[in-house]
C-alpha cells in the first residue's frame, strides 16, 4: 500500500487555490454557477462511491441525502439565520445520523433489496417535507441570500469555492478510506459478506460506518443548493435524477479507486453543462443513459478499470 | 502454558442444540464435548446437518435451541466475526475467496481483523506473518496472483491458510478435500496433520473416508440431523447403524 500523501495534499493545495484564483479574476457568472453543479456531484459521486464503491452497496437514495441537505439548510436559514457554514455542519450531522438509522434498518437487507429500500426511503422523506408547511411545502420556498462575504464578489462565487473545499474533504476521506483497514474489510465483505464475517471482519459495523460517512457528506453536499438556487422545493430537491446521475458518474469512472467518481463526475458533469447550454436539458438523460449502457457493457469497472487492464496488459507484455 | 485444570474444561461444547429450516429439523439435539487438541472427524450421508452444524458452531446460522460454549464462554448468541476473534475460524465447502484479491491480500484481510485484535503489530510484521503462512501452506509462489487464478487444490490451501491467519485455537476444516486428486488429498491432508501439531484442535468434515480415518483421533457421524455414533474410528467404522446410513438397508 503506498502511502505517498504529499503529492495528494499538494494537487488539493493546488485545485483550491486555482478555485480561488478563479474567483478573483473571472467576471463572468456563468463558470460559476456551472463549475458549482459539476462540483457538487463529485461530492456526491465521491460520497456514493464510500457505500457503493467499496462495499458494493447501490444506493438509490442520493436524492434523499441530498434533499435533506437542502432541507436541513432551509429550516436553519429560516429559524435562526444561520450562516452558510453552520448549515452545512448541520446538514452533515443531520447526514450521519439519517445514515445511521438507514443502514441499521436496511443494511441487513442485501443486493437488490436494499436498493429498493433507499429509494423508498427517498419518497418517505420527500412526502414528509412536502406536507410540513413551514418548509414551503408542495410550492417550495424563497431563500434570501445574505451579504456575500469578501474577498468573493458574489455569493455563487463563495458557494463555488465552499463546494471545492467539500471536493477535497470528500476525497481526502474517500482516500483515507480506500487505504485503511476500513477500506480492506469493505473490500472483503464486498467480495464475501459470510467469508468475511467468518475471517473476522465486523461487516454490519463496517456497512454502517460506511453508510453515515456517505450520507453525511451527501447531506454537506446538499445544503448550499438552496443558497445557489435562492429557492428550494421538494420535487426538485428530492429529484431522483440525482441519485441515478450519481450512480452512472461512479460506475462510468469506475468504484475500485478514489479518482473513479471524480473522474466520472467531471466527465458527465461537463457532458451534461455542454448539452444543456447546447442542445437542452432534456438531452441530458438520454446521453447518461446511453453512456452508461455503453459501460456497462464495455468497460463494468468503469474509467479506473480500463486504465488497470491497460497497465496490467502492458505489465505483462514486458515480462 | 495451561494450567493442569484448564485442560478439563472441553475446547468446544454442543450442547442440545437443535437447527430447523422451517419444518424440516436439520440439528436435532445434537451434543458433543471437543477437546483441545483433537483431531476430530465429522462424517455422515449428504444432507446429514454436517455442514449445518458448523455453521451454528461458527456463528453463520442462529440456533433455535441449545448452546454453544467455546472454552468455558457462552458464544451462541455471538455474530461469526467475534467468534472468529476468539478462535473459532472455518473453510468452505465450496471455496469463498476474496475474487478481488491477490492470495496474499486475502491473508492480509485475517491478519487485520481478526489476528491483529489481541496483540499490537506492525503492518510489516503482518505481511511477515501472512508470507510464513503461505509458505508452511506451499503457496508462497502464489502470493500476488489474484485469487481467481488459482487452481481447485491452491483454492482450498488458500482458504486454510486464511483460517490460519486469524491465529484459530479451533479449525473446522469443511470438506478441503472434495474434487482433488488422490496425490492433492494427501497434500492437503498433510497440511492439516503439521497444523494439528501446532496445538490447533481441528475438526475435519470429509467424505473420502481413508482420509478421515488417517487423520482423526475420534469421530463422529451424522444422520438426518442426529448423532447415531461417536468415539474411536475403527469403532464408529463397525458400528451397524453407521454401516446403514452410509450404505442403505
Amino acid at each position: 500500500m503506498k502511502r505517498n500523501s504529499v503529492p495528494f495534499w499538494i494537487g488539493a493545495a493546488l485545485f483550491l487555490f486555482a478555485i480561488a484564483l478563479m474567483t478573483q479574476i473571472i467576471d463572468n457568472q456563468y463558470p460559476f454557477f456551472a463549475g458549482y453543479v459539476i462540483l457538487q456531484f463529485v461530492v456526491l459521486a465521491v460520497a456514493w462511491s464510500i457505500l457503493g464503491g467499496y462495499a458494493g452497496y447501490v444506493n438509490f437514495g442520493t436524492s434523499a441525502f441530498f434533499g435533506v441537505g437542502v432541507y436541513t439548510a432551509v429550516l436553519l436559514f429560516k429559524a435562526a439565520g444561520a450562516p452558510l457554514a453552520v448549515q452545512i455542519a448541520a446538514a452533515a450531522i443531520v447526514g450521519a445520523f439519517l445514515g445511521f438509522a438507514v443502514g441499521l434498518l436496511t443494511l441487513r437487507m442485501q443486493g437488490i433489496f436494499f436498493s429498493i429500500a433507499t429509494i423508498a426511503l427517498t419518497i418517505v422523506i420527500e412526502t414528509s417535507v412536502t406536507n410540513w408547511r413551514y418548509l414551503g411545502g408542495a410550492a417550495g420556498i424563497q431563500m434570501q441570500r445574505p451579504p456575500v462575504m469578501a474577498p468573493f464578489h458574489s455569493y455563487v462565487q463563495m458557494l463555488f469555492f465552499v463546494q471545492a473545499l467539500l471536493v477535497v474533504v470528500a476525497v481526502a476521506i474517500a482516500r483515507y478510506i480506500q487505504g485503511s483497514w476500513i477500506g480492506r474489510g469493505l473490500q472483503a465483505l464486498k467480495d464475501d459478506e459470510l467469508a468475511a464475517e467468518c475471517t473476522g471482519v465486523p461487516t454490519l459495523r463496517l456497512k454502517l460506518l460506511a453508510c453515515v460517512i456517505s450520507g453525511a457528506l451527501m447531506c454537506a453536499a446538499g445544503a448550499p443548493a438552496a443558497m445557489y438556487l435562492q429557492y428550494a422545493d421538494p420535487s426538485s430537491a428530492f429529484n431522483l435524477n440525482y441519485s441515478v446521475t450519481v450512480l452512472a458518474m461512479s460506475l462510468i469512472g469506475g468504484t475500485a479507486h478514489w479518482a473513479g467518481p471524480v473522474i466520472g463526475a467531471i466527465l458527465l458533469g461537463v457532458t451534461q453543462q455542454l448539452l444543456a447550454v447546447t442542445i437542452s436539458s432534456e438531452v441530458n438523460v438520454l446521453v447518461l443513459g446511453i453512456m452508461l449502457v455503453l459501460f456497462v457493457v464495455a468497460a463494468p469497472e468503469g474509467l479506473i478499470g480500463l486504465v488497470r487492464r491497460f497497465r496490467r496488459n502492458r505489465a505483462e507484455g514486458e515480462a | 502454558m495451561m494450567a493442569a485444570g484448564a485442560t478439563e474444561i472441553p475446547l468446544l461444547r454442543i450442547g442440545a442444540l437443535t437447527k430447523r429450516f422451517g419444518g424440516f429439523t436439520a440439528l436435532d439435539n445434537v451434543s458433543v464435548d471437543i477437546r483441545p487438541g483433537e483431531r476430530f472427524g465429522l462424517i455422515g450421508p449428504n444432507g446429514s446437518g454436517k455442514t449445518t452444524l458448523i455453521n451454528c458452531i461458527s456463528g453463520a446460522f442462529r440456533t433455535e435451541a441449545g448452546t454453544v460454549l467455546f472454552r468455558g464462554e457462552d458464544i451462541t448468541r455471538l455474530p461469526p466475526f467475534m467468534r472468529t476473534r476468539r478462535g473459532i475460524a472455518r473453510s468452505f465447502q465450496i471455496p469463498r475467496p476474496f475474487r478481488s484479491m491477490t492470495v496474499a491480500e486475502n491473508l492480509m484481510v485475517a491478519l487485520d481483523f481478526a489476528a491483529a485484535a489481541d496483540d499490537r503489530i506492525s503492518a510489516g510484521q503482518r505481511r511477515d506473518s501472512a508470507m510464513s503462512i503461505l509458505t508452511q501452506t506451499g503457496l508462497a509462489s502464489k502470493a500476488n496472483v489474484s485469487a481467481t487464478r488459482l487452481s481447485q487444490v491452491e483454492l482450498r490451501k488458500m482458504e486454510l491458510a486464511r483460517a490460519m491467519a486469524t491465529h484459530p485455537k479451533l479449525l473446522i476444516s469443511d470438506e478441503a478435500m472434495a474434487g482433488l486428486s488422490s496425490s492433492e488429498v494427501d497434500e492437503v491432508l498433510d497440511l492439516l496433520m503439521s497444523l494439528a501439531s501446532q496445538d490447533i484442535t481441528i475438526i475435519m468434515i470429509e467424505h473420502i473416508m481413508q482420509a478421515v480415518m488417517r487423520f482423526s483421533d475420534r469421530i463422529m457421524c451424522l444422520d438426518a440431523g442426529k448423532i447415531i455414533a461417536i468415539g474411536a474410528p475403527a469403532e464408529v467404522m463397525a458400528n451397524q447403524r453407521v454401516q446403514e446410513a452410509y450404505l442403505g438397508t
